[in-house]
């Protein structure tokens, strides 16, 4: 059990990886939507860090941040959707 | 036991979204960034979630886990819907290499894309 002790901030460093690899994206992304998808993405990617440190703290409140988390992707990436679609620029 | 399964198939699901981040980074074009990373970052959440669900083998946990996975599978194809019809209508540039656009002109000829 004790060899097992270090793999969650192994996987807290992959999934960092990601995020840092998606914040590229949304700080250079060309059109607006570029930045919606790279934020929707971002989102995804934060619920898979919340999981990951309540894996590493073993604590689940941690574990409510990623359902609150998965709600709110959805509200912000439609309206965000909404808005690129009313504004007829990109 | 489950312990391991379940940072097992968390460190598939990391991996996935680390692929969902290469995808978005490298891919040339908005439509084929959202293709890239919608269907891999649905599956690494559900990968992440169940993992998360065997290591705590805790029954509050595994409903969580569930709603999670039942909530981003439900809301991520239809948000990703919204994003590229709302980027395509609004006249987002195509990439170059692409070949058919079925939407970009009407009968007439003429193009709705403005």
């Amino acid at each position: 059990m004790n060899n097992l002790q270090y793999i969650p901030l192994v996987l807290l460093a992959i999934v960092a990886v990601a995020f840092g690899l998606s914040f590229i994206r949304f700080m250079l992304g060309p059109s607006r939507a570029d930045r919606v998808i790279a934020l929707d993405t971002l989102t995804i990617v934060a619920i898979g860090a919340a999981l990951t440190a309540g894996v590493w703290t073993r604590s689940v409140f941690l574990l409510d941040i990623g359902l609150l988390l998965a709600l709110l992707a959805f509200v912000s990436t439609v309206a965000f959707a909404y808005y690129q679609e009313r504004r007829n620029d990109r | 036991m489950n312990e391991s399964i379940g940072l097992i198939i968390m460190g598939a699901g990391a991996l996935l979204m680390v692929f969902a981040g290469i995808g978005l980074l490298r891919m040339p074009d908005f439509l084929l960034r959202l293709a890239a990373t919608s269907k891999s970052s649905s599956l690494g959440i559900a990968l992440i979630a169940v993992g998360t669900a065997l290591f705590f083998w805790d029954d509050g946990v595994t409903l969580r886990m569930a709603a999670i996975v039942l909530f981003v599978f439900l809301t991520a194809p239809v948000a990703s819907h919204m994003i590229g019809r709302a980027g395509y209508r609004s006249g987002t540039p195509l990439w170059h290499g692409t070949t058919i656009d079925e939407m970009g002109r009407d009968e007439t000829g003429k193009g709705i894309r403005g």
